[in-house]
């Protein structure tokens, strides 16, 4: 009983971390932008234009909200509510912190400790297409349709590339548990050292399954004037467009979990710290690291031009996957040759 | 050829590096880093102002003299100066317990300046015989339709409490130089009907 209020509350307390952090990835997102052009960025709201995000939330709610008369309904309100719900799923398996107690019985900061964690998270941002694929579909619109297409393609072959990255990063670790596997990095190194090609892999596959740039082919503002969500308006659109943010809140975390120690920080153990405040150090440290990749994923977006459709398979199926196989097999054979191969 | 400086373009293999692109890439981030810290050329408007020069061409004043009675005497030395027709105004004679208000025994009734054709050339304020009309560094306030564009004497003339002050477009060599009558455009009426050696009088 005590464990499920415990879990209860912490779901409500992921839920709305992902959201605020999610709302503040906009303002961030803006900011950064703008410093790397030289520019100011939103500044009127508040100070430093920090109440910019609930301006923004705001606004989205007062829009006029439009259905096409040709659409489908039903399958059109259902694209985002698809987004937004496997967005805020996959936050379920992933380990925020160390053990927290409070009294007499301690918890762990993880939702859920899945044996095959991985497995569910791989699950659950496949079936994140969906919500774009019917989105852009029920708008019965050509270039929503075709933004969607492209979305589900480029989603599709690169879930291969990412999937492949991840084997041999679970053929090092020997499990599918995301908390053993932060668990494993504490004891050696973290999983960049054995795995740098599966994390570059993995991280490039990211990319792409956020539809960020230089992969943002379903939405190219300039080619298809937003892709999927050309018809959506009014707080639909904001679903879309949070889910997005929402997503790379939980990737930068799968990132930090899986290739970079998870909430474990180097020379733990020597700083003395215990208990409870050793758990709130490790949380920081982890939002930290999260904190890092979202940082860089705005970084590359504001680098990079986007691709070409056939440059983005070409990368996908000819390069990547193939490189994903080759670091499979180089795994296989440095495992075998260590003798860890039993 | 005229430069010598005309490179003969060759197509060649990328080399292994340029290939993987993640050199570029890294290269591009840095430059993109070195952004974050570079200091911002924005003015934020209302808070700052960009420093304007003191004899910038922004808003007109129509100036008061001493005693607080109107230059302008409606000469339309203005209106035909101005290359975009922007000024217009009607004239009237000064009523004799009026000379308390205006400077001249003739005087604009009504004066008008269409600020969206105004060019902001500064002629109207060269032709002015009186001193009457100038250039300010006051900016436009914009507002949202058409007609209050067309300012007139009740935003042009300035008020006797807050004069505006026009001594940076009035050096002393600016008026030495007004006093100078071989230039057509500082030669008032009176000047001309002198040279022409015709008496005002006739």
């Amino acid at each position: 009983m005590e464990l499920l209020v415990f879990k209860a509350l912490l779901v409500l307390v992921v839920f709305l971390v992902s959201l605020g952090v999610a709302a503040y990835a906009t303002y961030g997102e803006r900011k950064i932008a703008a410093f790397l052009q030289d520019r100011v960025g939103p500044d009127r709201a508040g100070p430093f234009g920090l109440l910019q995000p609930i301006a923004d939330g705001v606004k989205m709610f007062m829009k006029e909200e439009i259905i096409p008369s040709v659409s489908n309904k039903w399958l059109f309100i259902l694209g985002p509510c698809i987004a937004m719900l496997t967005a805020c799923m996959t936050g379920v398996v992933i380990p925020w912190g160390g053990e927290l107690s409070i009294g007499e019985s301690s918890f762990d900061l993880q939702i859920v400790d899945l044996n095959i964690g991985i497995l569910y998270l791989l699950g659950v941002v496949s079936t994140g297409v969906y919500g774009i694929m019917i989105g852009g579909w029920a708008s019965n619109n050509k270039y929503s349709l075709l933004g969607a297409l492209r979305a589900s393609g480029q989603m599709i072959s690169y879930e291969i590339a990412m999937g492949l990255a991840i084997i041999g990063l679970v053929m090092t670790t020997g499990t599918l548990s995301l908390k053993e596997i932060v668990h494993l990095q504490d004891a050696g190194y973290a999983n960049i050292v054995y795995q740098p090609i599966g994390f570059l892999i993995f991280f490039i596959c990211a990319f792409a399954e956020l539809n960020r740039a230089p992969f943002d082919m379903p939405e190219c503002e300039t080619e298809l004037i937003g892709g999927y969500h050309t018809e959506y308006s009014s707080m639909k659109l904001g679903f879309y467009l949070f889910a997005e943010y929402i997503n790379m809140f939980i990737s930068s975390a799968v990132i930090a979990t899986l290739y970079f120690g998870g909430y474990h920080f180097p020379f733990e153990s020597m700083t003395g710290l215990e208990g409870n405040l050793l758990t709130l150090v490790q949380v920081l440290v982890f939002m930290g690291k999260v904190f890092f990749f979202m940082f860089f994923f705005m970084w590359v977006r504001w680098t990079i031009p986007r691709f070409r459709y056939d440059q983005l398979m070409h990368l996908g199926w000819k390069v990547l996957l193939p490189l994903a196989l080759i670091n499979i097999f180089a795994t296989g054979i440095i495992m075998w040759l260590n003798g860890s191969l039993n | 050829m005229l430069t010598k400086r005309s490179k003969l373009v060759v197509k060649r293999k990328m080399s292994l590096t340029e290939r993987l692109y993640l050199p570029a890439i890294f290269n591009g981030l840095k430059i993109t880093f070195s952004h974050l810290f570079k200091r911002t050329a924005t003015i934020k408007y209302p808070e700052q102002t960009r420093p304007v020069s003191p004899i910038y061409r922004g808003m007109h004043v129509l100036k008061r003299d001493e005693a607080g009675a109107e230059r302008c005497t409606a000469c339309g030395l203005c209106a035909v100066a101005c290359p975009a027709e922007a000024i217009t105004m009607v004239a009237e004679e000064r009523k004799p317990e009026e000379t308390h208000l205006y400077r001249e025994e003739k005087y604009a009734a009504t004066y008008e300046i269409d600020m969206l054709r105004c060019i902001f050339c500064g002629l109207c304020e060269e032709a002015c015989p009186k001193e009457a009309i100038f250039l300010t560094d006051r900016l436009i306030p914009s507002t949202y339709d058409r007609d209050s564009y067309v300012f007139g004497k009740d935003i042009l003339v300035e008020s006797i409490e807050a004069p505006v002050d026009v001594t940076k477009r009035q050096t002393p060599e600016v008026l030495e130089f007004k006093k100078d009558k071989k230039h057509y455009h500082n030669r008032t009426f009176n000047d001309a009907i002198k040279k022409s050696g015709l008496s005002a009088h006739k």
